[in-house]
């Protein structure tokens, strides 16, 4: 990774969450005081199309504002998008894929042909059906990132939650978002 | 003691926060697509009770602005916001606006117009209202565009301007991404923006005047353009001092045109909001392996600094000029235009090339930033300078 800019790439289908997975991770990051950025591919807004979003972190302030081309982590929240969309694009040799999925890491390594990166699989809608029980697998991923990358502790992630969901949600939700990021940060696979 | 916290928002919301700490007596908007969430968020002031204005629905941007003008001109301060068609249909209305000397402050999301259909960013609409007699002010980042609309307030309604003020940020790019920007409390804005005292209120019933006469056939229409002429002129000074006056307060510079490497720069990119992040992005990587590369971003369009732009690009040797619209038929995009002609009247010509890019939402890659300062190196070193504009990266 540069030592100085992370740059996050979201694959997901529009209704899953990538955009406001892509502010939380920029929110946390800013509270350790970084500068972020976190902004979403826009366009047509059509539920379950195939949409990316980004999140930059870096300990100095960012100028570039276009799409992340060469990212250091890529975040894939749907694993049927695997076989339609090239979701390596431009990763990193030294970066990590983390890909929400009950198919081991090696086994997806070896589909997708991926040499030097990292690979981290966890089966974030398993969790989020477990624990939210409904199908949202941002939250999830959002465990699996913390552990993978260590861009915060699980600890910041869910201080963040806690204190952004106080505000809209009701105890329980918040208390099973906290399970879900929990279980995903134990569970996740990295090879 | 000004106190700023630190935001992570995105650049609609610290605009509309800006109006809020402004507080307009009167805001309308068209509440549909393509209008931006600033007036959203800004409904939703309202609605709490975190600011008392006049919030007027209207049923299109052309009654927009002219509800703007009536409240502007029965002696209100007023603001909005717009992008894209919205502003294309306002274009009649913007220049009853200025032609009235009504210190309105308008807020666009620079996007792409059509046809083909595009929501994306580019400066299509906003450089075809570069000539409405508006100030316009252009962001780089969430941070600049809610500093420009807070200094916005006070360049209209100074007594040398009173001229309505559009404070503009990319569509998207900027108005969509949540970016890291520091927020000034309420009562330092409240009290660097003052009370507004209109000049010329319809509803001061003790001054009688009336606004937007007829002036044809031997009346004064031509001295009011010339008058309209003096106050951009005046503008500039205006536009710098207040700037100024902000930045003292902020710890955040403010200059009509911001450079980097200028000092020393043997080639030199001229561009306007989001991308001259980029441009300064790819600029410090050549410079720190030993290429001369220099960035001048133009934050205020009108008034346009030309004895600035001038003296920051005299002496370099190749300068190549973003354009994030088209002036099809010219010579090159309106910033090209503007910058040849601020060059004009040096004593030693600089090689200048015009550059289209980004059309539509374009993505402006680091790479296409790249070949622009391989281009101009080129150019500095000899080679023949391409005929004509380029467009940068199309298919």
């Amino acid at each position: 990774m540069h030592e100085q800019l992370t740059e996050i790439r979201w694959h997901a289908r529009a209704g899953q969450g990538a955009v406001t997975a892509a502010k939380l991770v920029a929110e946390t990051a800013m509270e350790l005081d970084h500068y972020i950025q976190a902004m979403p591919e826009y366009g047509p807004e059509r539920m379950g199309a195939p949409i990316q979003a980004f999140t930059r972190i870096s300990a100095s302030p960012i100028e570039i504002h276009n799409n992340i081309e060469f990212p250091d982590v890529v975040v894939v929240l749907d694993e049927t998008l695997l076989p339609i969309v090239d979701v390596q694009r431009g990763l990193a040799d030294d970066g990590v894929l983390i890909i929400n999925t009950c198919t081991p890491p090696d086994t997806v390594r070896k589909a997708l042909h991926i040499a030097s990166a990292r690979v981290a699989c966890v089966d974030a809608t398993g969790i989020s059906q477990d624990t939210l029980k409904r199908d949202m697998p941002n939250t999830p991923m959002l465990g699996a990132l913390a552990k993978v990358t260590g861009i915060f502790t699980l600890e910041q992630i869910i201080a963040h939650l806690r204190k952004t969901f106080g505000k809209k949600f009701s105890q329980e939700v918040i208390d099973a978002n906290v399970a879900a990021v929990t279980r995903a940060y134990e569970e996740v696979q990295c090879s | 003691m000004p106190t700023q916290k630190t935001v992570a928002q995105t650049g609609n919301v610290l605009v509309a926060e800006a109006m809020r700490q402004c507080a307009p007596d009167m805001m309308a908007a068209y509440p549909i697509t393509p209008q931006t969430t600033i007036v959203e968020e800004f409904a939703k002031f309202v609605a709490n009770g975190r600011v008392h204005t006049q919030y007027v629905t209207v049923e299109s941007e052309h009654s927009c602005m002219s509800a703007c003008i009536g409240a502007s001109a029965a002696g209100a301060r007023v603001m909005t916001a717009t992008s894209s068609q919205g502003l294309a249909l306002m274009w009649e209305e913007l220049h009853i606006a200025s032609g009235m000397r009504l210190p309105i402050v308008m807020a666009n999301a620079n996007r792409a117009l059509s046809a083909p259909i595009n929501i994306h960013c580019d400066h299509s609409d906003i450089m075809g209202a570069r000539d409405a007699g508006w100030v316009i002010l252009f962001a780089e980042t969430a941070q600049e565009a809610y500093d420009n609309t807070i200094m916005s307030v006070r360049i209209a309604e100074h007594p040398d301007v009173l001229l309505p003020v559009m404070t503009t940020l990319d569509g998207f790019i900027t108005t969509h991404s949540i970016d890291r920007a520091e927020m000034m409390d309420d009562e330092t804005v409240t009290s660097f923006v003052g009370d507004y005292v209109p000049k010329n209120a319809l509803l001061d019933t003790d001054h009688p005047v009336s606004h937007g006469n007829f002036a044809g056939l031997g009346g004064p229409y031509f001295e009011f353009k010339r008058s309209q002429r003096l106050a951009m002129d005046r503008a500039h000074g205006v536009v710098n001092a207040i700037g100024a006056e902000w930045s003292g307060i902020t710890g955040r510079p403010f200059g009509m045109i911001e450079t980097f490497g200028m000092e020393d720069a043997e080639v030199a990119i001229v561009v306007i909001g989001s991308t001259a992040g980029n441009a300064r992005h790819v600029a410090r990587g050549l410079r720190a392996k030993g290429v001369k590369a220099g960035i001048v971003k133009v934050r205020c369009f009108r008034p346009f600094p030309a004895a600035e732009l001038a003296d920051a690009l005299k002496g370099v040797k190749a300068v190549a000029v973003m354009d994030r619209s088209e002036s099809f038929g010219a010579e090159g995009g309106p910033l090209f235009l503007e910058v040849r002609s601020a060059l004009y009247d040096l004593a030693d010509r600089v090689p200048l090339v015009d550059y289209i890019y980004g059309l539509g939402g374009s993505d402006v890659k680091t790479e296409l930033i790249e070949r622009v300062f391989t281009d101009l190196s080129d150019i500095a070193s000899g080679a023949t300078a391409p005929a004509g504009l380029t467009y940068l990266g199309t298919r």
